[in-house]
C-alpha cells in the first residue's frame, strides 16, 4: 500500500495579466488571480487512482502564502487525506533551488512515503526542473515527465514523453515522478468531496519546523538575482490581407521580401 | 581565459542544432568546452562537428550506464569535470533533459541556476523571457559558477575553428537506488522533419484544421519549407496530431526564424511556445483571431484555400 505525496503549487491563472511587483520582481501575486496549477490536478489524480486500486494514502505538500490554502483545499476535495503546508514570510521570493530545498524537508516530514508525484511543470515559473532537483536532494530515482505509471509492488514503470519520444523507465520505491499534461483527466470535486475536505488536517509549518534557517531561504539568499524586468512591448500586429484567391502568392511575396525563403 | 562547459546533446552519432549555438554563446564568455556524454565510441562521431563550432575541449564521458540511466549520468560528468575545471559557466539546452540535469548540477554544487535564457552576455548576465513571452528579465547568478539552461533557437550559430582535444573523464558508477534504468527508448516518428526545436521553420496547424486527414495540408507546407510540424492544444487533445509536436505553455516552447499558424485562434497558452519566433505568419478565416495581434503578416481567409497555394509558390521557387 503505497503511501504517496503529491506536490500541488497555486499559480496565477494563466487566462490573467501577470506581473512582477515593480519593488523587488517578486511574483505580483495580487494581480492575478489564484487556481491550483491544472497539471497538479492531474498528480493529484494519479495519486489518487493509485490508491484506489492499491489502498495507501495520499498526502498533500505546498509551498507557498497564507493563500495557497485554497489549491490545497481542491486538492482534499478531490479525494487526498491530508496535507502539510508549508507557509512562511521568510519564503517571499525564493528561487527554485530554495523551493526544492524546502520541499525536501517538508516531504521528509511525511513518515515513510513511498512515492511522490508532482507536475512536469509549473506554468508561472516553467523551471520544469523542481521534480528532479528533489530526487535529487532526497537521493532517489526520477521517473519524470510521465505519460503512464504502473506501479507493482515496490517496482515503478514509466512511461516519459518529451520531445525526443518516448522513454520507458524502471526503479525501485521510493521514487519521485512527475506527470505531463496527457496522463488522465482530473476528476472534479464531489459536493461530499468538498465538504469532507473540510475536515481533513492540514498540518501548518513554518521554515523553522523544518529545521531550515531562514538565512538560507527567500528573496536575500537566492543564489540567482534579477537585475531588471520590463513588460515586453508588445509585438505589433503586421500586414494582413484577406484572402481574394491569391492568400497564398501574397505571403510567398511577403517571404520573399522577407528573404525567408 | 576560463574554460566554459557546454553539454552536448547528440542522437545517433549526430549533434544537434541547440549545441551549436551553445558553442557560439559560450565563446562570448571563455574557451567552449563541449562535453559528450553518451555510449563508448560517440566522441570520435562527433569530434569533427564540435570542432567546427570553436570547441577548444571535448570532454569525453562514455560508458554502458550512461546511457542506460536518465539524466544522472550527465549530472555526473558534469560535477566532475567542473571539480577539475573550475569553469566561468555551464550551458545546457533548455530542453526536457537539459532543464533537470541543469537543475540537479546546480543543486548538488551550490551554485546559482538560471533556467530558459533566450539570451546571454559575456559577464554571464541572461535574458529571460517569462510569463509567456510577456515581460522580460535581465539576471545573474549570485553564488558559485553559473549553470544556464539556454533555449534552442535563441542563438544565432557562427562557424569558427576549435582544437577540439579529448580528454576522458571517469563516469562513476550509477546507483540504481538513485536513478531511473532506461529500459526502452522509442525516438519520436517524425520522418525527414527536423524537430521542433531545432527546425528554422514551423508549420502549426490548430483546431481549424478540422481533423487528422487534412493534417496533410499541415504537413505539405511544412514539407516544402524544410520545417517542423506543430499543433495547438485544442488539435492535439482532438486527436489530430499527437502530443510531442504540441506547442504551446504545456507544450514544447519553439523560437524559430519563421513561425506558420494555421487555424489556430492564438490563446495566450499558445502564445506563450510561439512568442519569441523571429518572423510569424497566421492563416484564420476570424478577422478578430488573437493571432492576428502578433502576426508579421496575416491572411484572413479558408486554409484550406491558403496553404496549398502557398505549398505550390514555395514549390515554384524551389524550382
Ligand atoms: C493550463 C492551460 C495550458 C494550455 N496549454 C496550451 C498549450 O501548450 N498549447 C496550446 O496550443 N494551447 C494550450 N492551452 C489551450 C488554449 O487555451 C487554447 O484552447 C488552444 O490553444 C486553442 O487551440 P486552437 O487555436 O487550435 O483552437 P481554437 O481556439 O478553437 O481556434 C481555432 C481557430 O481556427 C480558425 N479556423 C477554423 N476553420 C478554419 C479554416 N478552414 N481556415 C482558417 N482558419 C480556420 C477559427 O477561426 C479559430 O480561430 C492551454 C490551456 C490551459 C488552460
Ligand atoms: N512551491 C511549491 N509547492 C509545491 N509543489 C511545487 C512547488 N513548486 C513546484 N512544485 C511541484 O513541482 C512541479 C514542477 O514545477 P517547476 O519545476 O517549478 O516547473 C509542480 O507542478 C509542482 O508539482
Amino acid at each position: 500500500m503505497p503511501n504517496i505525496v503529491v506536490l500541488v503549487k497555486q499559480v496565477p491563472d494563466t487566462y490573467s495579466e501577470r506581473k512582477l511587483a515593480e519593488s523587488d520582481h517578486t511574483l505580483d501575486r495580487d494581480s492575478a488571480d489564484a487556481v491550483l496549477d491544472e497539471i497538479n490536478e492531474r498528480a493529484v489524480e494519479e495519486a489518487l487512482l493509485l490508491k484506489e486500486a492499491q489502498g495507501g494514502e495520499v498526502t498533500v505538500v505546498s509551498v507557498g502564502p497564507d493563500r495557497a490554502t485554497d489549491a490545497i483545499r481542491k486538492a482534499l476535495s478531490m479525494g487526498a487525506d491530508k496535507a502539510v503546508h508549508v507557509s512562511d514570510e521568510a519564503l517571499r521570493g525564493s528561487d527554485v533551488l530554495q523551493t526544492a530545498k524546502v520541499l525536501a524537508a517538508a516531504v521528509g516530514k511525511v513518515e515513510g512515503y513511498d512515492l511522490v508525484i508532482a507536475g512536469n511543470e509549473a506554468s508561472d515559473g516553467q523551471a520544469g526542473a523542481v521534480p528532479a532537483i528533489l530526487a535529487e536532494l532526497l537521493g532517489v530515482p526520477q521517473l519524470t515527465h510521465a505519460r503512464k505509471v504502473e506501479l507493482d509492488g515496490t517496482t515503478l514503470k514509466v512511461e516519459r514523453e518529451s520531445e525526443e519520444g518516448i522513454t520507458r523507465l524502471e526503479a525501485s520505491l521510493p521514487a519521485v515522478v512527475s506527470v505531463g499534461e496527457k496522463i488522465n483527466e482530473p476528476r472534479y470535486p464531489s459536493f461530499k468531496g468538498i465538504m469532507a475536505a473540510k475536515k481533513k488536517p492540514v498540518e501548518t509549518l513554518t521554515v523553522a519546523d523544518l529545521g531550515i534557517d531562514a538565512g538560507e531561504v527567500g528573496l536575500g539568499n537566492a543564489w540567482t538575482s534579477v537585475l531588471e524586468a520590463a513588460p515586453k512591448p508588445p509585438r505589433t500586429a503586421g500586414q494582413r490581407v484577406t484572402d481574394e484567391g491569391d492568400g497564398g502568392s501574397k505571403v510567398a511575396e511577403y517571404l520573399v521580401a522577407q528573404k525567408l525563403i | 581565459m576560463a574554460e566554459v562547459l557546454v553539454l552536448v546533446d547528440h542522437v545517433d552519432g549526430e549533434v544537434k542544432k541547440v549545441t551549436f549555438e551553445l558553442l557560439t554563446a559560450a565563446r562570448r564568455i571563455g574557451e567552449p568546452a563541449a562535453v559528450v556524454v553518451g555510449a563508448p565510441g560517440t566522441a570520435a562521431k562527433v569530434r569533427e562537428s564540435l570542432a567546427g563550432y570553436g570547441a577548444t575541449k571535448v570532454y569525453v564521458a562514455e560508458s554502458d550506464d550512461a546511457v542506460g540511466y536518465l539524466v544522472t549520468p550527465k549530472v555526473d560528468a558534469l560535477a566532475a569535470i567542473v571539480a577539475q575545471a573550475s569553469p566561468a559557466a555551464v550551458l545546457v539546452s533548455s530542453t526536457v533533459d537539459g532543464k533537470e540535469v541543469s537543475g540537479r548540477l546546480a543543486a548538488r554544487l551550490g551554485t546559482g541556476l538560471l533556467v530558459d535564457a533566450v539570451d546571454i552576455d559575456a559577464e554571464g548576465t541572461v535574458t529571460q523571457s517569462i510569463f509567456g513571452g510577456g515581460v522580460i528579465v535581465k539576471s545573474k547568478a549570485t553564488k558559485g559558477i553559473p549553470v544556464v539552461s539556454v533555449r534552442p533557437g535563441s542563438v544565432e550559430p557562427e562557424q569558427a575553428e576549435g582544437a577540439a582535444t579529448e580528454q576522458a573523464v571517469e563516469l562513476p558508477a550509477t546507483d540504481p537506488a538513485k536513478s531511473a534504468k532506461i529500459t526502452a527508448r522509442e525516438p519520436l516518428v517524425g520522418g525527414d522533419r527536423p524537430a521542433l526545436t531545432e527546425a528554422s521553420v514551423v508549420v502549426s496547424g490548430g483546431r481549424g484544421v478540422g481533423s487528422a486527414e487534412s493534417f496533410d495540408v499541415v504537413e505539405k507546407l511544412a514539407d516544402s519549407l524544410g520545417a517542423a510540424v506543430g499543433a495547438s492544444r485544442a488539435a492535439v487533445d482532438s486527436g489530430y496530431y499527437p502530443h510531442q509536436f504540441q506547442v504551446g505553455q504545456t507544450g514544447v516552447t519553439v523560437s524559430p526564424q519563421l513561425y506558420i499558424a494555421l487555424g489556430i485562434s492564438g490563446a495566450i497558452q499558445h502564445r506563450a511556445g510561439m512568442q519569441t519566433s523571429k518572423t510569424i505568419v497566421a492563416v484564420n478565416k476570424d478577422a478578430e483571431a488573437p493571432i492576428f495581434e502578433i502576426a508579421d503578416f496575416g491572411v484572413v481567409g479558408d486554409l484550406f484555400q491558403v496553404a496549398p497555394q502557398l505549398t505550390e509558390e514555395v514549390a515554384k521557387r524551389k524550382g
